[in-house]
């Protein structure tokens, strides 16, 4: 088998020097980190020897991963990680979406008022927010409330970006402070709790896990192999070109706020159920980390480039380093000066990929 | 009308608020002519080229084309009417690679009934890709790396490969040499002779006399946002120094004498 295939105009090609993926950039990145805090685990003496992902007394789960942590791992990421689906394909289209993180917060408010179980332990629900009516709703009930809300949501920052022409920036930070103001309107700021159990299995155990990884992978293929997917990178790569082919970029525009704000009313509802609780302030930070899950993934901030493939991996460094920082015991306050030195890293080494991309051609 | 006019302009005017960009355009457009459009920077020939392709509305006039007074909304009505244009900013995406920008608006799609996310058929794309590039000469390497680090030549090579590789009833080059070497110019002007040999009509917007004389029937010179000049080079003894003169204005054509 030769490596040279035949290009236009006689060109030879060497299929072999074709371009590394970035993915597998990210995917290194994820190993050395982890090998960093294994080393760390080794080095600081109050450690003491101590591995983080490896557990060599095989017979606690038969094997010498330790199992109970990398699942802690990817469950702690996988509810900002579904939100990080969202927000990839809204930078790829070169924009960003700050509301949602206050999203989470008033969907899980609201979605919860229609999960509620009519008795706790044989007691009227102290909870309750609605009437009698809106006890033991089917399950359907609030998983569509939810994701009508964020639909909604979605489609006015969209519109307000795509039809008044305001940067996303500035749209999305308004929405932001809206869905708080709502979350907190919503019981006047008292918690929902005691939901159905149907509803409560929705993000039990190794669910928001599950849900994660599905869309994922669904988000995966709408991305690299739908028309949506296409236009949503030549929206984010060449605007004015996008429209000249004629893309409907107005209203492209309209339906990527609204998935990434369906994404996110998604992850309320497993949050809430995970919680077993919606609370005001549910979703803080969660629109920063979600863009950092995206961009530490490889996704460009200009627009154009990334992949879901690099969201998850970023989502997973981003575990592995929130999850390291807690095992070798730094303090909260360190772990969040930590984190925002690394998304900075991480935007410097993409600009600095890119200008080496362009010298070497 | 005669119906072998394709492209009939009518008093087409732009303003941009105080700026007269484009003033009472007449023009003419048979069925397989080749049209030279020539004139200084600034003189309304991009403009002109917006207000026919719908990437633009017009503040007055009348465009006919083929046989129908047309008001495109936008420039996907004018691609779907059967113009295709290369514009002098190039509509091309950096991200994707030379098959996505082919066929970039106008997908090859499988299983439609998924609406906005029905699936791409990347395997007719490139192959039709491959097709449409062969014939122009170019050298691209390997389709399938994004368009970002490639040469002027190439990306306009895909610019245009796009719009001949469609059949169009009209096809409009703005400048789409300007930024090329020799051996790419010779490859872009292939591809306007192989329109001339398909029958397929075009207008195309250059500053270089040589390429000009070479390719088109018929030059038509703007001046200041105002046609001052219809020039039959084929069949009229018309030299490179005439059309500079009505470039500059130091000539003016009968019957335009508003233009001087
Ligand atoms: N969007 C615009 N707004 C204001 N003025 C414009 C705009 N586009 C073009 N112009 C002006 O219109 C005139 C004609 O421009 P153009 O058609 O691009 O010229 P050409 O293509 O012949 O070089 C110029 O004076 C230019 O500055
Ligand atoms: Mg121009």
């Amino acid at each position: 088998m030769s490596n040279h295939s035949d290009g236009i105009g006689g060109l030879k090609y060497d299929k072999s020097k074709k371009a590394w993926p970035n993915e597998l950039n990210i995917f290194f990145a994820l190993i050395i980190i982890v090998l960093v805090f294994e080393a760390l685990g080794q080095l600081l003496p109050y450690m003491k020897g101590q591995s983080m992902l490896f557990d060599f007394n095989t017979k606690r789960d038969g094997t010498i991963l330790n199992i109970a942590r990398i699942k802690i791992i990817i469950l702690q990421v996988s509810i900002i990680g579904i939100i990080a689906l969202g927000v990839t394909q809204v930078i790829i289209s070169g924009g960003i979406d700050l509301s949602s993180g206050p999203l989470v917060g008033a969907a899980a408010m609201i979605v919860m008022s229609f999960a509620q179980t009519e008795l706790v332990n044989g007691n009227p629900n102290p909870k309750a927010v609605f009437g009698a009516w809106a006890f033991d709703l089917p399950v359907l009930v609030p998983i569509l409330v939810g994701l009508l809300f964020g639909a909604f949501i979605g489609l006015i920052n969209g519109s307000l970006i795509a039809f008044t022409g305001i940067p996303p920036f500035i749209a999305t930070l308004g929405m932001f402070l809206i869905c708080r103001g709502i979350a907190q309107w919503w019981t006047r700021g008292q918690p929902v709790s005691f939901p159905t159990d149907q509803f409560a299995w929705l993000g039990s155990g190794m669910m928001p896990v599950f849900w994660f990884l599905l869309l994922a992978l669904l988000f995966h293929v709408v991305l690299k192999y739908t028309v949506y997917g296409k236009h949503t990178y030549a929206i984010g790569s060449n605007e004015a070109a996008a429209r000249m082919s004629g893309i409907n970029v107005k209203r492209h525009k309209v339906m990527v706020y609204m998935i990434a704000s369906m994404l996110a009313a998604f992850a309320a509802i497993i949050l809430s159920s995970k919680n077993l609780t919606a609370q005001t302030g549910m979703g803080q930070f969660y629109e920063l980390f979600a863009i950092a899950m995206a961009v530490i993934g490889g996704v460009s901030l200009t627009g154009g480039r990334g992949s879901i493939i690099g969201t998850v991996l970023g989502a997973m460094v981003f575990g592995v380093i929130q999850s390291g920082f807690t095992y070798i015991k730094l303090d909260a306050f360190y772990q969040l000066m930590a984190m925002g030195g690394i998304i900075i890293g991480a935007v410097v080494l993409d600009q600095w990929r890119q200008r080496s991309a362009s010298a070497r051609s | 009308m005669s119906d072998d006019i394709i492209l009939e302009t009518r008093g087409l005017t732009k303003h941009y608020g105080g700026v007269h960009a484009l003033e009472d355009a007449n023009f003419v457009l048979r069925k397989g002519e080749h049209v030279a459009i020539m004139g200084d920077n600034g003189a309304g020939k991009s403009t002109f080229v917006r207000q026919i392709t719908g990437v633009e509305q017009r503040t007055r006039g009348e465009v006919i084309f083929d046989g129908q007074p047309v008001n495109f909304a936008g420039p996907l009505d004018a691609r779907e009417a059967g113009i295709e244009a290369v514009f002098q900013t190039l509509a091309l995406a950096d991200h994707l690679d030379v098959p996505d920008n082919l066929f970039l608006g106008r997908e090859k799609t499988k299983w439609n009934w998924l609406g906005p996310f029905r699936f791409l058929d990347y395997k007719a794309m490139r192959q039709d890709t491959l097709d449409a590039l062969q014939k122009t000469g170019v050298k691209i390497p390997n389709i399938r790396n994004t368009i970002q680090y490639m040469s002027g030549g190439q990306r306009q090579c895909v610019a245009i490969a796009r719009t001949a590789s469609f059949h169009s009833k009209l096809t409009i080059m703005d400048e789409p040499t300007a930024a090329l070497g020799v051996q790419e110019t010779a490859q872009v002007e292939n591809i306007v002779r192989q329109l001339k040999a398909d029958g397929e009509p075009l207008i195309l917007i250059s500053h270089n006399m040589r390429q000009v004389f070479d390719l088109v029937d018929r030059v038509v010179v703007f001046r200041r946002g105002r046609i001052c000049a219809n020039l039959d080079i084929k069949n009229e003894d018309v030299t490179g120094e005439d059309v500079v003169a009505y470039i500059t204005g130091a000539k003016t054509q009968e019957g335009y004498e508003d233009a001087a």
